[in-house]
């Protein structure tokens, strides 16, 4: 693979991604991917993201060398690529940001999104703080209730945050509500879409926003090691860390990628929201303006999912995801609950990190990978958020009751 | 001629408005639809609109997504949906039938394979909220192909190159969506809706017929809309009628007869 330019113009990778949204959205995209290309060509735009980035963010985020952990594998050298200490604890601010600049571009001036496990939600309530906009996010009343921490902040931040009570009360149906809204607020409002899903040019866009992670830490391996990682890992939700972490190497061929989904209660439990491990319900569908991987029944209902991460409990997968695995450039492979609440420990008791559920999933597939490589290859991990918003899942998770 | 040009062509010779009420299939009950169907012609339907329920409906409010959720409880598939609109012509039912739905489930069954079940079942055209004119290519042509029609949607933000590309692709009616939002009943018609539909008269000529939707909920606003266009369609203040099994024919029936003479009126 010589030279990578996806989505095409059609905003297609391959034959996934696509746009698939009512009628009435169809103009307002083309306005954002328009305003999108032109802000990307403008030095000025470039520059007010980078200095917001600089010295509101804290950008660029430290590549932790895992000494303790790296001893403790016996194999690999272990980096974190230190997401957790951005601005509000995520790599999630980064998207917020850069949407949030094109939404003040366009006029709109007010925004809505969804949330998860409310990273997202927390990133784009401080982004419109920041800028003076108005914000709507929606989350289903599931998550406000595992992520209560999350809907505090967001409400200080002086956001709105509209429960959702349809279907699963998850991330999916926060979308489902958040695109209702655009739908009917299309003139005066963007949707500050979170991951790289959704219709074109939101795949494109968030990637581009989440790609500072991979030049970030391109840059920072070459100065620390003097070479390329060999191995790429990261969670995948929607897929936006591991997009903007994968991205800037995919030209790279000696660079391995590896995701890491969500296998919750276990692949045969159905209880997951592994979308390219579970061959029963994951298979080729449209959700929610992309065609891609999608978890559903036979009859092309969208199954119900499950995660101990608020993030990762989604029932598709960016679309640039299913293309890279296509065209056998990353792989993919998912981590359980339980799996993943152990690598939380481990990366907490040898690194003095404790990271988000999400980036927890990462961990077990480290230390299944790192034991077979050389000491002088290297492996970077993404740490894509802190774990404070989890301490009341994982208490609960290891039997433990707070206060 | 296909039933549905046949219908807005009679029709129109006789200066009257089309009344298209909207049933999600499954609901109240699973084996709601025939009762509802008689009642709507009872009432004076001139073409119905059979919803598919979808677990993910969202261009839809809250009223059409809890009748969809419940049609999916009582077991409700798209396969189940096509057999009751078979079942349907079966019976002797001869509007035109339209199917709306989303695209996952079509796309799951295939695209070719929905469009030969579509025809076999007796369907004239299908709507998809979810699959604008750039992505329906594959669609259209299979149902073009079986004798349907893929009607295309226009709305309120649509710009003039969007009215200009369905002009070019549309059969059987255009749907216009009458407001810039989702489904759900209004006492009223939205205001724009009268420059909307003169903007897409002027670019698609007088030929193809202009079905207006979203938000009729009232006699009222159904007399205003279908002084406007050549079909009116009316869900959401429909579906909230019929919620209770045991009153919905009878409450379906009443409903459309009111819709009918405001229509007439």
């Amino acid at each position: 693979m010589t030279s990578y330019s996806f989505p095409d113009e059609r905003g297609r990778f391959g034959r996934y991604g696509g746009a698939f949204v009512p009628e009435t959205l169809v103009p307002a995209i083309r306005e954002i991917e328009r305003a999108y290309v032109e802000a990307r060509e403008d030095t000025a735009f470039q520059a007010e993201l980078d200095h917001l980035f600089k010295t509101f963010v804290g950008r660029p985020t430290p590549l932790t060398y895992a000494k303790r952990l790296t001893e403790h594998l016996g194999g690999a050298k272990v980096y974190l690529k230190r997401e957790d200490l951005a601005h509000t604890g995520a790599h999630k601010i980064n998207n917020a940001l850069g949407q949030a600049l094109l939404a003040q571009r366009l006029g709109k001036r007010r925004i809505v999104a969804e949330t998860g496990a409310g990273q997202h939600g927390v990133a784009t309530a401080t982004a419109c703080a920041l800028l003076g906009l108005d914000c709507v996010v929606y989350m289903g009343t599931e998550d406000m209730r595992r992520q209560a921490l999350n809907v505090f902040r967001m409400r200080l931040l002086g956001t709105e945050v509209r429960g959702v009570e349809s279907g699963s009360r998850t991330l999916k149906d926060a979308i489902n509500e958040a695109m209702r809204d655009w739908v009917t607020n299309v003139r005066d409002t963007h949707y500050l879409l979170g991951s790289a899903l959704g219709p074109h040019p939101f795949p494109m866009m968030v990637r581009d926003f989440q790609s500072v992670i991979g030049h970030e830490a391109k840059a920072q391996i070459l100065e620390a090691e003097g070479k390329l990682p060999a191995l790429l890992i990261a969670c995948v939700g929607g897929g936006s860390n591991a997009i903007g972490l994968f991205h800037p190497f995919i030209e790279d061929e000696s660079v391995e990628m590896v995701g890491v989904e969500a296998g919750g209660s276990g692949i045969e439990s159905g209880q997951h929201a592994a979308r390219f491990s579970d061959e029963r319900t994951g298979r080729l569908g449209v959700l929610q303006g992309t065609e891609t991987y999608v978890l559903q029944d036979a009859d092309g209902q969208i199954a119900l999912t499950h995660s101990i991460s608020a993030g990762l409990d989604y029932a598709a997968i960016g679309p640039e995801h299913a293309w890279l695995r296509e065209r056998e450039r990353a792989e993919y492979t998912y981590a359980t609950d339980d799996e993943a609440l152990e690598g939380l420990k481990l990366l907490s008791q040898m690194e003095g990190i404790i990271p988000a559920l999400e980036s927890a999933h990462a961990i077990p597939e480290l230390v299944k990978r790192a034991p077979a490589l050389s000491p002088d290859e290297i492996i970077i991990v993404n740490v894509s958020g802190r774990g404070d918003k989890d301490m009341n899942t994982v208490a609960d998770a290891l039997g433990v009751t707070l206060h | 001629m296909s039933r549905i040009k046949a219908t807005f062509a009679t029709l129109r010779a006789s200066n009257c408005t089309a009344l298209m009420p909207y049933l999600t299939i499954g609901y109240p009950e699973r084996e709601s639809l025939a009762a509802l169907v008689d009642a709507a012609v009872a009432g004076g339907a001139d073409l119905l609109e059979l919803g598919l329920p979808f677990s993910d409906p969202l261009a839809d409010g809250p009223t059409v997504q809890a009748s969809t959720q419940r049609a999916l409880a009582n077991g409700i598939t798209l396969r189940e949906c096509l057999a009751q609109t078979k079942g349907l012509r079966e019976r002797g039912v001869v509007l035109p039938l339209v199917l709306m739905g989303y695209y996952n489930p079509i796309y799951q069954m295939g695209v070719e394979a929905f469009a030969a079940a579509a025809a076999e079942a007796g369907a004239d055209g299908v709507i998809v909220p979810d699959l604008p004119p750039e992505e329906a290519v594959a669609l259209d042509e299979a149902l073009a192909q079986h004798g349907l029609d893929y009607i295309y949607m226009l709305a309120p933000t649509s710009d003039e190159s969007r009215l200009r590309l369905v002009a070019e692709r549309a059969r059987g009616f255009i749907y216009l969506v009458a407001l810039v939002g989702i489904t759900g009943a209004r006492t009223t018609l939205a205001d724009e809706a009268a420059s909307f539909v003169a903007r897409v008269r002027a670019a698609v000529g007088d030929e193809i017929p202009l079905a207006i939707g979203f938000g009729i909920g009232s006699a009222q606003a159904a007399a205003e809309a279908g002084a406007l266009a050549d079909g009116v369609i009316v869900g959401t203040a429909l579906i909230k009628r019929i919620g209770d099994a045991a009153t919905a024919a009878a409450e379906a029936e009443q409903f459309i007869a009111e819709l009918r003479a405001g229509l007439d009126g």
